[in-house]
């Protein structure tokens, strides 16, 4: 029970400091609504190609917008000693990991939540996205890149490249959950059954839980002091 | 001391030796033991390259995990020159897969690369542990670049069968005409050998590099040291 008090407790932390300051949320958002306008110069205007691409699009930005955030959620710690602080807490060293991954997965998810709309209407989707199935899939996905991406994070942020480093350290150990996140967008976004990607979707809740497992066991060794 | 050394030299001499011999060996069978492929013509005989550093790159990304492992069990820094040298090494056999792969496939397949589980799968593992290198160089001192590269060394290498899984699944369900020849089935017995004695001589180079490789870390991590308790 305390363990999870004590996620909440950082959790929470992040949450309010993002609040207070909002230096990620606005970034992020204004950077993934530049992505999806970017990739519209690649096709001929009105051309079907669109369609096949649509997932790999939108799920190149949120994983583009999301380094952002992710790479800041320890490099901010770091700047005024605050990692120190969350060392001393009286928590388990995972704790920390955890509310990392949360706090990474709740940015991510209010970034996709604002541009998947804007996508829709500027891509000109069909209108019967199937929607409870793409809410899941967005959630297990974007848990998966955060999973990886929290501890390649604490990686990065402690080293002198600090931000350019992550990126090159999370896309290809993350190719996994981003092929799983793709496979299973595309059907839902056409507004395919549920039945169609349940396969992908209990692929990517596996993918998720194997991340979450070995990054909760590797946290301790990056942060150690 | 003196003992030592002089067994150290010999033990070099003698690796340099058998490695050479092997190599020399690995060429003759390669080029005028083997038998020419029927189809295929004289190109085929990249195969025993190709294959014996796809195998000898799996090895080296293995002794960077188990290094990686034995570092955080440990803490010592022996295993962790062990693992920045064999994924260094790793890395140059993994580019000369991705050299001679698409030199074969282009008058076999024709085409030079294709998106297939193998390939894309190798693709990214060059990706992986070229992130691993780009890490220790940028990781800081030196525990911390051991510490750090571990693991990532041991996430790095957990990953690989799951992007190859996963890559698998993504092609299957996008079913393609296939290209690619089924080369471990049927091997004609004297294939067999040249493979084997290629395979041989290439782990054999690997573990004169790596010795090599070692060796030259510790000298310059004696370096930086001393450097280091100069300036203080």
């Amino acid at each position: 029970m305390s363990y999870l008090r004590g996620i909440a407790a950082i959790y929470w932390k992040d949450v309010l400091l993002e609040f207070r300051t909002r230096q990620s949320i606005g970034t992020m958002l204004v950077f993934c609504l530049t992505i999806v306008v970017i990739f519209n110069f690649v096709f001929e205007p009105g051309s079907e190609a669109v369609r096949e691409v649509a997932p790999g699009i939108l799920w190149s930005s949120f994983a583009f917008a999301g380094i952002l955030g992710i790479n800041r959620s320890f490099s901010f710690e770091i700047d005024r000693g605050g990692l120190q602080g969350l060392l001393l807490c009286p928590v388990e060293r995972s704790t920390i990991y955890f509310a990392k991954v949360l706090g990474n997965l709740t940015l991510m998810l209010l970034v996709e939540l604002v541009t998947l709309p804007i996508f829709a209407i500027l891509y000109n989707l069909p209108t019967q996205i199937n929607l409870p199935g793409l809410a899941l899939a967005l959630v297990l996905g974007t848990l998966g890149f955060a999973a990886v991406g929290s501890l390649l994070s604490a990686l990065s942020a402690n080293t002198r490249a600090r931000e350019i480093l992550l990126p090159v350290l999370l896309f290809p150990v993350s190719v996994p959950v981003l092929i799983a996140m793709v496979k299973s967008t595309g059907p839902l976004l056409a507004g395919r059954p549920f039945g169609e990607v349940a396969g992908w979707l209990r692929l990517l809740l596996g993918f998720d839980l194997l991340f979450l497992a070995i990054s909760s066991i590797m946290f301790p060794y990056v942060v150690e002091e | 001391m003196r003992n030592a050394e002089a067994r150290t030299r010999i033990f070099d001499g003698a690796l340099w030796a058998v490695t050479s011999l092997a190599i020399a060996a690995a060429l003759y069978a390669v080029f005028l033991y083997a038998p020419t492929e029927r189809t295929m013509g004289d190109v085929q005989r990249i195969f025993y390259f190709h294959v014996a550093s796809a195998w000898v790159a799996f090895l080296a990304f293995f002794v960077v995990f188990l290094a990686s492992v034995l570092y955080l069990a440990t803490r010592n820094l022996q295993h962790d020159l062990i693992a920045a040298s064999s994924a260094e090494i790793g890395v140059l056999f993994t580019t000369l897969v991705l050299i001679t792969g698409p030199l074969w496939a282009k008058p076999v397949w024709n085409t030079y690369w294709t998106w297939d589980p193998r390939l894309t799968t190798t693709l990214v593992l060059w990706l992986i542990y070229i992130a691993y290198l780009m890490l220790r160089a940028f990781a800081g001192e030196e525990e911390k670049t051991a510490r750090f590269a571990a693991v990532f060394g041991i996430i790095g290498f957990l990953d690989v069968p799951i992007v190859y899984f996963s890559i698998r699944l993504w092609r299957t369900l996008h079913p393609k005409p296939v290209i690619g020849g089924s080369e471990g089935s049927g091997l004609h017995p004297t294939m067999l050998i040249t493979l084997l004695v290629s395979l041989i001589a290439f782990a054999l180079l690997y573990a004169t590099l790596l010795r090599l490789r070692v060796r030259l870390e510790r000298a310059r991590r004696e370096v930086r040291r001393a450097r280091l308790a100069l300036n203080a």
